[in-house]
C-alpha cells in the first residue's frame, strides 16, 4: 500500500533511497535503525556488566581474597556492574531499543517526532558509556584504579575517599548519557502526543505506549535532579564548594535525598517498559484482549506518579524522624496496589484464553512470577522497623535482583523472542528460546534465592571477604551464576542460527491475538513506513 | 580454623538443625528455623543459615515477629500468583480451551483486587508504625557510649561517670580471633539488662554501626550524631560488620560488643581509665585536630 506510492514521485522515491553504511549507521535518523543500535549496544554494555559481575561472583565463591589482592578493585567492579547494567544495559534495550522500535510503529507514526535528536540521544549514551569506560583505567581511591563507591556515589566516600579522577569520569558518564535520555525523553514525548495515527486516542493507544510515556515522564521529572546532585558533587570535588562537606557546612544525607529522588523513579524507569512489553506478550499468546486496559495504563500512571515521592525508603538508617520514616513506609506502601492491580489484570488476560506457549510466553510467564516474588520482598522492606536488620545487607540485593535481573531482564529476552521476527525478518528457534528460559529461570533463582538467606544470617553488601559461616550459599550463588551463563551461550547460539537460516518471518508470526500496527507491516518493516497513515477505527489491543 | 571440642560440637549440632529445617523453610517456615538457631552460634552467623541471628534485644524479638508475619503473607502471596499462573497454563492453553473467551472487564474483581490488597496493607502497617514507634522512643539511658567510625576501625568513647569511665579506645580487626573477620582487638563492653545509648558519627567517609542481634544498625555520617539505644537481656559476645560502603577494606572493620554482668561491667570501667587513653588527654585533642 505504502510502497506502492512511494514509487510514483520522484521525491518519495528519494526517500527509499538506502543510505551507504556510514551514514545509515553513524549519521542515522531512522527510528528503527536508532533502536537496532540501542540494542546492540545494550547488547555490548551487558557483555561487560555481566564480566564484571562474573568476576563479583568468581570472588564470593570462597571467603578469603581470591581474585582480587586489593580489596578496592573488587568495589570497583561492583560500581561498575551496578552502573553499566542500569544505565547502558537496561535502560538503552528497553527505552531506546524497543521504544525507538515500536512506539512509532505502534501508534502508526512514520518516524520519531526529532529524528535527528534521536541519533543524538544515542551518540550520548555511547559517549557516556566510553567516559565510565575510562573511570575504570585511571586512579580513584588513593592506590587504586576506578569508582568504587557503588553506583550511587556517596559522599563524601566519592569526594574525600576518591581524590583521584575516576569518580570525575563516572560524574561525566552520568551527565552524557543522562542527557541523552532527557533528551530521548523529550523526544518520546512530543512523538506520543502529535503523532499517534488518525482515531487512536490516548485510550486506544496501546500499552506499551503508555508505558513509554510515563517512563518519558518519569526520565524527565528525575534526570535533571541527579544532574544537579551530581554537578554539585563536582564541584566540592573540584572548586571547592562544601555542598555535602560538614566542614563547610554541608550535609552528606543532602545528597542522599537528592540521589534517591531521581534512584526511586530510575527504578520504575527500568520496569514500566517491561510492564508495557508483557502485556503484548501475554495478550498475543492467549489471543485475547488485555484485561482491564484502563486499569492497566492508569495504574502505570499511578505507579509513576507515587514513585516520586518514596526516595527516602533508601534511607531508613540514616537517622530520619519518626514522622519523616512513617510517612515514607506508607507512602512506599501503596505502590504495592497498582502493581498488585497490574499482576491480577496480566492474570486475568491469560484467563479463559487459548495460550500458546512460545518462548516470549515462556519469559512473560515467568517475569510475572518472579517480579512477584521480588515485589513481596519489596513489601517487607518498605517496613522501616524491619529495614533496621535488613539494610544493606544481601536482602536487599537478592530483592532488587528479582525485580530487575529477573523482571526488567526477563521481559528485554521476551522482547527480543517476541520481536526478533518483526525486526530482523529472521525467526530463533522456539527450542533455544525455551532453553534458554529454562537455564536462566533456574539459574537466576539458584543465583539469587540464596542471598536472601545471607541477608536474613547478616551478610552486609559490598564486601570483598566474608565471614566462613556465609560461604556455603555464596557458593550455590555462584553455581547459580553459572547455569545462568549457559543460558547466554544458548541465546546466541539460537540468534546465529536465526540469522544463519533462509527461513523468513511472515508479517505476523504471532496469529490472530498479535493486534497492534507493527504487525500489519512486512518482517522486517520498510525503511519508512506508515507513508500514508492508518486509520484506527477500532481499538488496537484491546476491545 | 580451630575451633575448641565443645564450640565445634555445637557447630555441628546447628548445622545439623539447621539442615534440618530445610524442608520447612522449603514451606516457607522461617518461623521454625529461629528457635533452632539459639544452641548455639549466638551473636554470630553459622553456616548454611538460612533465617535471622538470635535476638537479645525486645526490639530484635519484634522485629523477628513482625518479619516471621511478614515471610508468611509474603510466602501466602507469592504461592497464590504461582497457583493462579500454573492452573492457567493448564486449564487454558490452546489444546484445553482452542476458543478464547473475550471478557475484557469484570469491575466486581477489579474492585476486589485492589481493596484487598489496601486491607492486607493496612493490617501490615498498623504493627509497623507501633514497631518503629517503639524503635525510635527515647527512654533514659543506664550507659552512654560514643561510637565514631573511621576508615577503617570503630572507636568508643565511654563518658566518665563516678565509677569509671573517662576513656576512649580504637576496636581494629583482630585476624587471630575467631570467628574470622568478626574479632576485634579492643570490644565495646555494656552491662546486661541496661538501657544502653549509642551516638554515632564518622570521621572521614560514612559507616554503618549495626549488630544483627540487637535488631538495628544506624548509620555513622561525618557532621551528624545519629543515636540509638539496645537493652541486651543475655551475657555473651555479639558480632556485626560495617553496613555502609567506606572504600577498600569495609569488610575489615567488624563490631564486638561484650555484654557482661553488672559486677563484671563496673570492673571493667574502673580498669579501663588505667588502660585506655583518657577522653581529656591532651595528646589525644592534638590528634583529633
Amino acid at each position: 500500500m505504502a510502497n506502492a506510492a512511494a514509487h510514483t514521485g520522484h521525491h518519495d522515491a528519494h526517500d527509499h533511497h538506502m543510505p551507504s553504511f556510514f551514514s545509515r549507521w553513524f549519521l542515522s535518523t531512522n527510528h528503527k535503525d536508532i533502536g537496532t543500535l540501542y540494542l546492540l549496544f545494550a547488547f555490548c554494555a551487558g557483555i561487560m556488566g555481566a564480566f564484571l559481575s562474573f568476576g563479583i561472583r568468581m570472588e564470593m565463591e570462597e571467603p578469603g581474597l581470591q581474585y582480587f589482592a586489593n580489596p578496592g578493585t573488587y568495589n570497583v567492579f561492583v560500581t561498575g556492574h551496578g552502573l553499566i547494567m542500569v544505565f547502558f544495559m537496561v535502560m538503552p534495550a528497553l527505552i531506546g531499543g524497543f521504544g525507538n522500535w515500536f512506539v512509532p510503529l505502534m501508534i502508526g507514526a512514520p518516524d520519531m517526532a526529532f529524528p535527528r535528536m534521536n541519533n543524538i540521544s544515542f551518540w550520548l549514551t555511547v559517549a557516556g558509556f566510553c567516559s565510565l569506560v575510562c573511570s575504570l583505567f585511571v586512579e580513584g581511591a588513593p592506590g587504586s584504579n576506578g569508582a568504587g563507591t557503588g553506583w550511587t556515589v556517596y559522599p563524601p566516600l566519592s569526594s574525600a575517599g576518591h581524590p583521584g579522577p575516576a569518580v570525575d569520569f563516572a560524574i561525566f558518564a552520568l551527565h552524557l548519557s543522562g542527557a541523552g535520555s532527557i533528551l530521548g525523553a523529550i523526544n518520546f514525548i512530543t512523538t506520543i502526543l502529535n503523532m499517534r495515527a488518525p482515531g487512536m486516542t490516548l485510550h486506544k493507544m496501546p500499552l506499551f505506549a503508555w508505558s513509554m510515556l510515563v517512563t518519558a515522564f518519569l526520565l524527565l521529572l528525575s534526570l535533571p535532579v541527579l544532574a544537579g546532585a551530581i554537578t554539585m558533587l563536582l564541584t566540592d570535588r573540584n572548586f571547592g564548594t562544601t555542598f555535602f562537606d560538614p566542614a563547610g557546612g554541608g550535609d552528606p544525607i543532602l545528597y542522599q535525598h537528592l540521589f534517591w529522588f531521581f534512584g526511586h523513579p530510575e527504578v520504575y524507569i527500568m520496569i514500566l517498559p517491561a510492564f508495557g512489553i508483557v502485556s503484548h506478550i501475554i495478550s498475543t499468546f492467549s489471543r485475547k484482549p488485555v484485561f482491564g486496559y484502563l486499569a492497566m495504563a492508569y495504574a502505570m500512571v499511578a505507579i509513576g506518579v507515587v514513585g516520586f515521592v518514596v526516595w527516602a525508603h533508601h534511607m531508613y538508617t540514616v537517622g530520619l524522624s519518626l514522622q519523616t520514616q512513617s510517612y515514607f513506609v506508607f507512602a512506599t506502601m501503596v505502590i504495592a496496589v497498582p502493581t498488585g492491580v497490574k499482576i491480577f489484570s496480566w492474570i486475568a488476560t491469560m484467563w479463559g484464553g487459548s495460550i500458546r506457549f512460545t518462548a516470549a510466553m515462556h519469559w512473560a510467564v515467568g517475569f510475572i512470577f518472579l517480579f512477584t516474588v521480588g515485589g513481596v520482598t519489596g513489601v517487607v522492606l518498605a517496613n522501616s522497623a524491619v529495614d533496621k536488620y535488613l539494610h544493606d545487607t544481601y536482602y536487599v540485593v537478592a530483592h532488587f535482583h528479582y525485580v530487575l535481573s529477573l523482571g526488567a531482564v526477563f521481559i528485554i529476552f521476551a522482547g527480543v523472542y517476541y520481536w526478533f521476527p518483526k525486526m530482523t525478518g529472521h525467526i530463533i528457534p522456539e527450542w533455544a528460546g525455551k532453553l534458554h528460559f529454562w537455564l536462566a529461570f533456574i539459574g537466576a533463582n539458584v543465583l539469587f534465592f540464596p542471598m536472601h538467606f545471607l541477608g536474613l544470617a547478616g551478610m552486609p553488601r559490598r564486601y570483598a571477604d566474608y565471614p566462613e559461616a556465609f560461604a556455603g550459599w555464596h557458593k550455590v550463588s555462584t553455581w547459580g551464576g553459572h547455569i545462568f551463563a549457559l543460558g547466554m551461550v544458548v541465546f546466541f547460539i539460537g540468534v546465529v542460527i536465526a540469522l544463519r537460516s533462509s527461513r523468513r518471518a511472515a508479517d505476523n508470526p504471532w496469529g490472530e491475538g498479535a493486534t497492534t500496527l507493527e504487525w500489519t507491516l512486512s518482517s522486517p518493516p520498510p525503511f519508512h513506513q506508515f507513508e500514508t497513515l492508518p486509520r484506527i477505527v477500532d481499538a488496537p489491543g484491546h476491545h | 580454623m580451630t575451633i575448641t571440642g565443645s564450640h565445634e560440637r555445637q557447630m555441628r549440632t546447628t548445622q545439623a538443625q539447621h539442615r534440618s529445617s530445610w524442608g520447612l523453610a522449603a514451606l516457607g517456615a522461617f518461623l521454625v528455623s529461629t528457635s533452632s538457631a539459639l544452641a548455639a552460634g549466638i551473636g554470630q552467623p553459622v553456616p548454611w543459615q538460612m533465617d535471622r541471628q538470635v535476638a537479645v534485644t525486645e526490639n530484635a524479638r519484634d522485629i523477628h515477629a513482625f518479619e516471621n508475619g511478614m515471610h508468611w503473607l509474603s510466602f501466602g502471596i507469592s504461592l497464590f500468583v504461582l497457583g493462579l499462573l500454573l492452573y492457567c497454563v493448564y486449564r487454558f492453553s490452546e489444546k484445553a480451551n482452542p476458543t478464547p473467551s473475550k471478557t475484557t472487564h469484570n469491575t466486581m474483581i477489579e474492585v476486589a483486587w485492589t481493596i484487598v490488597p489496601v486491607l492486607i496493607l493496612v493490617a501490615v502497617a498498623i504493627p509497623s508504625f507501633r514497631l518503629l514507634r517503639t524503635q525510635l522512643s527515647d527512654p533514659k539511658a543506664d550507659v552512654l557510649v560514643k561510637v565514631i567510625g573511621h576508615a577503617w576501625y570503630w572507636s568508643y568513647e565511654y563518658p566518665a561517670v563516678e565509677n569509671g569511665g573517662g576513656f576512649t579506645f580504637d576496636a581494629n580487626l583482630d585476624e587471630d580471633k575467631q570467628p574470622k573477620l568478626l574479632g576485634t582487638d579492643n570490644d565495646m563492653v555494656v552491662p546486661v539488662n541496661k538501657i544502653v545509648k549509642i551516638q554515632v558519627t564518622a570521621a572521614d567517609v560514612m559507616h554503618s554501626w549495626a549488630v544483627p542481634s540487637f535488631g538495628f544498625k544506624i548509620d555513622a555520617v561525618p557532621g551528624r550524631l545519629n543515636q540509638f539505644w539496645f537493652k541486651a537481656d543475655r551475657e555473651g559476645t555479639y558480632h556485626g560488620q560495617c553496613s555502609e560502603l567506606c572504600g577498600a577494606r569495609h569488610a575489615y572493620m567488624p563490631i564486638t560488643v561484650q555484654v557482661v554482668s553488672e559486677e563484671a561491667y563496673a570492673k571493667w570501667l574502673a580498669e579501663g581509665k588505667t588502660k585506655f587513653a583518657r577522653i581529656d588527654d591532651p595528646s589525644k585533642f592534638a590528634d583529633a585536630r
